[in-house]
């Protein structure tokens, strides 16, 4: 695989408007934002998650760690509403969301990415991500056939050329094409913060893996979430593309947004969350600070005959 | 076989397979639409369009349109004839989804359960036009051919120099009709928000609302959009043909069908393109031999390109337009 760096970083600080992708949290710092309440998932006789209990703080980086199959991205699913618990609720501010329907998840403010990438292949970088966009405005199927609500244009907002630009003082704008525009910008503003806005238009299918990957993180953070959830982001990745990814998923962070990240590259998990839950078997058989964690003796038993730092 | 006689008249002949292939194009769209995003063959799309012919004649006889009148009067029938058969269409296409097809979306329902249902649909709104809406208001429902007011005088509006070719009124109405139609239908699926969100649906519809777009809302709107071109073509059809019956959708629906399956269903794009050349190829066998052959020679077309294109000329996917 070819090597992919991550400009992000770089090209952040001189070109990024910060404001344009900075996410307004509606709540205090520390606040419990997500409560997994002793969930239990089976499938027939399959227990994928037994009484798993655990919480996700605002503005936190919380690590779900655990060996293959011991319930992670299962979780997840029942967090996004592709599952409904058997036992047990999940709240998201105090709201229970279990069984409520995926898109109305993400409207409450969850988005995720995925383990394999599930990118709409045919549609550019761009609109992959506009998409997400979308999923904010507010203009109707109506409203945006007839281009009923229309607000006064600032300056700045106003066409060039003569007659439109009078057109547009006179009936204003309509909300639609002042949405769609700022949705695009938007975009290719989060297409820049993680680094793949040199190839914004080309179809998902063609990206090389690193981008797609990254490209699906910007989707994700274009639906506005409050809570991201990050399903092994770092999955086939080399040392230094996981060390890039680690200064993104801290960026993300100081974006104003929460992260859960689903890994099972050690070293990763321990060099970038605030805390992490461990799980095997579909139990939660730990939580605390990375130190405590690795440690914990029911963690490294876990782990055994995988040294630490193996992927 | 009489080739002279197409070979004579080919440019006429063309003129008319591309009228005839509009219509099949603009009905096609709705079959192709739906498919797209749900993987289902809607074969209550059909009685969509014959609700739409309904319509038309419906709006002609309350508003007293008859032939001969003034201009003004004529276009403004017809434009009103046009909005009020799109709606109902639409409607019609909606209430299917609605009524039809959501309770067993709900429920999981395997994809054979779909075929039937719509196959039901489609037999409850023949039968309702056939003998329901008869018990009730008797003629002109029933089951007989109705006439609809032919509305345009049918005029030579200008010979296309060099092949002597006069372009009728009505024609160029219908052409241009379908073309505008497409292109703006085309222009909404690839360039805009709700096109995304269509576009979304139909290449993942999971990871599409996990992504925050409304999977219910895109498949309503695909229905709509898809009843609401039935509509126009329904419009257009009685224009060129003065005729509608409760069982005029069935060849119409199989046609439209087999154009969009010819283009490659599931791409707006081939149902243009399957829509003409089933049209085109109808009018030329009926030429060739008589127009008992219109059918025979338009499936033999069918199952050729099938053969060596199984997933139709385009054969993209309508997850694959792009802009």
């Amino acid at each position: 695989m070819p090597e992919h760096k991550i400009e992000g970083a770089e090209v952040l600080k001189d070109t990024s408007d910060h404001d344009a992708i900075a996410h307004e949290a509606s709540g205090a710092m520390g606040d419990v934002l997500l409560e997994v309440d002793h969930v239990t998932l089976r499938f027939g006789g399959v227990v994928a998650l037994n009484d798993v209990n655990f919480e996700i703080r605002r503005g936190e980086i919380l690590g779900l760690i655990g060996p293959n199959g011991a319930g992670k991205t299962t979780c997840f699913n029942a967090m996004t509403g592709v599952y409904t618990p058997t036992d047990g609720t999940i709240r998201f501010k105090g709201k229970e969301i279990a069984g409520t329907k995926p898109h109305r998840i993400n409207h409450l403010g969850i988005a995720r990415t995925f383990q394999n990438i599930r990118l709409f292949p045919e549609m550019s970088a761009l609109e992959n991500v506009m998409v997400g966009c979308d999923a904010r405005h507010k203009t109707s199927v109506l409203g945006v056939l007839f281009r009923a609500y229309r607000v006064r244009p600032s300056e700045e907002e106003l066409p060039a050329n003569g007659i439109r630009r009078s057109f547009a003082k006179v009936f204003g704008i309509s909300r639609h094409t002042l949405e769609e525009r700022a949705g695009r910008r938007r975009s290719m503003e989060l297409l820049r913060f993680v680094g793949i806005a040199d190839r914004a238009h080309e179809v998902a299918r063609n990206l090389p893996y690193g981008y797609q990957r990254r490209l699906e993180i910007a989707r994700a953070l274009a639906t506005e979430p409050e809570l991201i959830c990050l399903d092994e982001p770092a999955a086939g990745f080399n040392p230094a593309e996981k060390e890039d990814l680690m200064g993104l998923i801290r960026r993300i962070r100081d974006l104003g947004h929460t992260v859960l990240v689903i890994e099972h590259d050690m070293k990763l998990v321990l060099g970038v969350t605030d805390r992490i839950v461990v799980l095997e078997f579909g139990q939660k058989i730990a939580e605390g600070t990375p130190e405590e964690v690795a440690r914990n003796p029911k963690v490294i038993a876990a782990y055994l005959g995988e040294p630490d730092d193996a992927a | 076989m009489d080739f002279d006689a197409l070979i004579s008249g080919l440019d006429r002949h063309t003129l008319d397979g591309i009228t005839r292939g509009s219509i099949y194009a603009l009905v096609a769209l709705g079959y192709t639409m739906v498919y797209g995003v749900m993987k289902l063959i809607n074969f209550a799309h059909s009685e969509v369009f014959m609700v739409g012919t309904w319509t038309v004649l419906g709006v002609y006889t309350v508003l007293g349109a008859t032939s001969g009148m003034g201009v003004g009067a004529v276009i403004g029938a017809t434009v009103l004839a046009l909005l009020a058969a799109m709606l109902a269409s639409a409607g019609t296409a909606l209430a299917v989804e609605r009524i039809a097809y959501r309770p067993l979306r709900k429920k999981g329902a395997p994809p054979l359960i779909f075929l039937i249902t719509g196959i039901g649909c489609s037999l409850v709104l023949v039968e309702t036009f056939g003998q329901v809406l008869k018990a009730f208001f008797g003629p002109p429902f029933g089951r007989v051919t109705v006439n609809v007011p032919s509305v345009i005088e049918t005029k030579v509006v200008f010979t296309i120099p060099g092949l002597d070719l006069p372009v009728t009124n009505t024609r160029l109405l219908i052409i241009i009709g379908a073309i505008v139609m497409m292109v703006a239908l085309d222009t909404f699926v690839n360039k805009s928000r709700l096109g995304r969100g269509v576009r979304a649906v139909a290449q993942d519809p999971d990871t599409a609302s996990l992504m925050g777009v409304n999977q219910e809302r895109v498949i309503m709107l695909v229905f709509v959009l898809g009843g609401a071109m039935a509509g126009v073509a329904a419009l257009l059809f009685t224009v060129q043909y003065d005729i509608t019956k409760f069982d005029i959708g069935f060849i119409i629906g199989i046609k439209a069908f087999t154009a969009a399956v010819l283009g490659g269903i599931g791409n707006l794009r081939g149902a243009l393109v399957g829509g003409l050349l089933l049209g085109v190829v109808e009018v030329y066998a009926s030429q060739i031999w008589d127009s008992s052959w219109t059918d025979v020679t338009a499936f033999i077309v069918l199952v050729l390109v099938l053969m060596f294109r199984p997933t139709g000329l385009l054969g993209e996917s309508l997850g694959k337009a792009r802009a």
